[in-house]
């Protein structure tokens, strides 16, 4: 019998033959990832353990993105932990602020995060390496500790669910629309404790950049991880930047999967997600007239390259309403040098852009950014839960970045095609 | 274990559970004093010890921060029924040592206020308010392992004072 790809990847991580759904199994992680809010957590059990050292130093990631530069003095106590156990540990792969980046934006970008690894993260958008064809997984911070003791973690192999992705993109959709309209359709749990498999012409014809907005939001239907298989689009971006040789692993031709699910993207318009889930999908044609008090593109799962463009693209020679405030967010430093080479960055402070240094911060109501109450924001991010962004009263409303900057030129909640 | 039965909708996700703006610090006593706020914000304030909570599906998706079960634990809670759970949270309370119990048929007929006692090692748990008693799924023998254990930390204690690794 075939093994789909989540099957093979951990098949070969655990040393064996085969593995089915339902099992669990010990297998050997390839990155062991963590941020200012978890690793703290993770250091301070890894201490428990009583071993001195870190499996591999050269494969652990640490990256203080969540509430950094400092937000605040116990912020800086947490990164005060991280950085501490970096030095002594000799973490090779620790982002200072300055090299770092939003976690799942730099760690691809640094040739980190390759095809048929295993990266488990303390940091539930881990599964965002599905667009590279690795099984990424999000865990807590308890596994993260042992992972760096030992060098593996549990898993239960998970069954998989196939989504095939037939017809054409229409215009201004992306990976983040086919990401919310896949999971405006099963649902929040619609995939829960599953591997996902996206496949077919769209996913084929993906940006690289899209793609890892679509499997950073499998989370978001409960999945363990979304995969897409590696293509040339996937070996022309990672290849150049492999920091560890890997072997791309693809799913057998007799795989099987639990469901398979279709989708005619011919049919699939700009998608809205409305407060409080992401699974309250609309198209941006019927989002109705929904005033906004800010705009946020960014984050792990919008503030890349191709993100920046099109909000560029939509921004250029316009202003922000002037009722509302508009964030921009670039991922990491690279993407904010390319940005401003690229005169991005110029164009954004002509339209009354606010343009911050790399980091999560208001996606999960941290800093820089935080709604009051009753206030609506329409942000790139990936999650809508009550009080996410701010105030438990306020209200977040997710797009991609084309109708995020649209949005912030109006006003209010609107379609590319109305600003251009 | 028994206690009383705090009863939640569905999709609990874990910025309700202890939402961000508290993670500027990792101490349990001071996570379980906003625990649930998002949710209910008189709940940290009236749960008292040994209390159990009781949701609909998916409870604690989102967000992998284990401040959320330990959180929940550090507040005294002795058990969390759920009708399911999200996956990282599931892992993260197996691992901390929070006890959880998926049972679609207890999750639903559980009310607020319903005194419940749970035998976690047959999975049973016995609503005492109206004698109703439900059956909750198994965990497989690798995971209460685990749990035997007093959680992953110790588990990995465990296996490398063993030469088991």
């Amino acid at each position: 019998m075939g093994m789909t790809i989540a099957e093979k990847i951990l098949a070969k991580h655990a040393g064996r033959d085969n593995v089915r759904p339902g099992e669990l199994v010990n297998a050997k992680v390839d990155l062991v990832l963590g941020n200012d809010i978890t690793a703290p957590v993770a250091i301070k059990e890894f201490r428990k353990i009583g071993v001195e050292k870190v499996f591999d130093k050269d494969r652990i990631a640490l990256v203080p993105d969540h509430f950094t530069p400092n937000k605040d003095i116990q912020s800086a106590e947490q990164s005060k932990i991280l950085r501490e156990f970096a030095r002594e540990q000799d973490i090779t792969y620790y982002f200072e602020v300055g090299r770092m980046g939003i976690e799942h934006a730099l760690l691809p970008e640094e040739g980190l995060t390759l095809p048929g690894e295993i990266i488990i993260g303390a940091d539930s958008h881990t599964c965002t390496y599905g667009a590279v064809g690795a099984l990424g997984t999000g865990v807590g911070s308890t596994d993260m500790a042992a992972a760096m003791a030992l060098g593996e973690a549990w898993f239960k192999v998970p069954p998989t669910l196939k989504f095939i992705f037939d017809g054409k993109l229409g215009p201004w959709v992306s990976g983040k629309d086919l990401i919310l309209y896949l999971i405006g359709k099963i649902g929040v749990d619609g995939a829960l404790y599953r591997s996902m498999e996206f496949v077919g012409p769209v996913i084929t014809a993906l940006s690289m950049d899209s793609r890892l907005a679509m499997s950073n939001m499998a989370i978001e239907a409960g999945a363990k991880c979304g995969i897409i298989a590696p293509d040339e689009t996937t070996l022309a971006y990672v290849t150049p930047r492999a920091k560890r040789a890997f072997e791309p692993v693809y799913a057998d031709e007799d795989a099987e999967y639990e469901k398979v699910y279709t989708f005619d993207c011919n049919e699939i318009e700009p998608q809205v997600a409305f407060p409080h889930l992401p699974e309250n999908t609309r198209g941006v044609s019927d989002a109705g007239e929904v005033i906004l008090d800010q705009v946020v593109i960014g984050s792990c799962t919008n503030g890349r390259m191709e993100d920046l463009r099109i909000a560029a693209e939509i921004l250029k020679g316009k202003k922000a309403h002037k009722n509302l405030r508009l964030l921009i967010i670039p991922g990491t430093q690279n993407i904010y040098r390319q940005a401003m080479h690229e005169g991005l960055i110029d164009i954004f402070l002509d339209a009354e852009a606010v343009v911050s240094t790399p980091t999560c911060g208001p996606c999960l109501g941290g800093h820089m950014g935080i709604l009051a109450k009753g206030e609506k924001a329409l942000a790139t991010t990936n999650r809508n839960f009550v009080g996410r962004m701010g105030h438990v009263g306020s209200e977040v409303y997710l797009s991609n970045p084309a109708v995020a900057a649209a949005s912030a030129v109006t006003g209010k909640i609107s379609a590319p095609w109305e600003v251009l | 274990m028994k206690g009383k039965a705090w009863k939640f909708g569905a999709d609990i996700d874990t910025d309700a559970i202890i939402p961000a703006r508290y993670l500027n610090t990792s101490d349990p006593a001071e996570l379980a004093k906003h625990v649930m706020e998002d949710a209910d914000a008189s709940f940290p304030s009236k749960v008292k010890k040994g209390e159990i909570i009781v949701a609909l599906k998916n409870f604690g998706c989102g967000s992998s921060r284990e401040h959320a079960p330990i959180a929940i634990k550090e507040a005294g809670i002795s058990c969390v029924i759920a009708h399911s759970f999200a996956r990282i949270f599931y892992r993260n309370s197996i691992n901390i040592g929070l006890p959880i119990l998926e049972s679609p048929e207890a999750a639903e007929k559980i009310k607020e206020g319903d005194e419940v006692s749970v035998d976690l090692e047959s999975g049973t748990i016995s609503n005492l308010t109206t004698g109703e008693t439900y059956k909750s799924a198994p965990f497989p023998p690798f995971m209460r392992e685990i749990m035997d254990k007093g959680g992953l930390i110790a588990y990995v204690q465990w296996r490398i004072s063993s030469d088991n690794v």
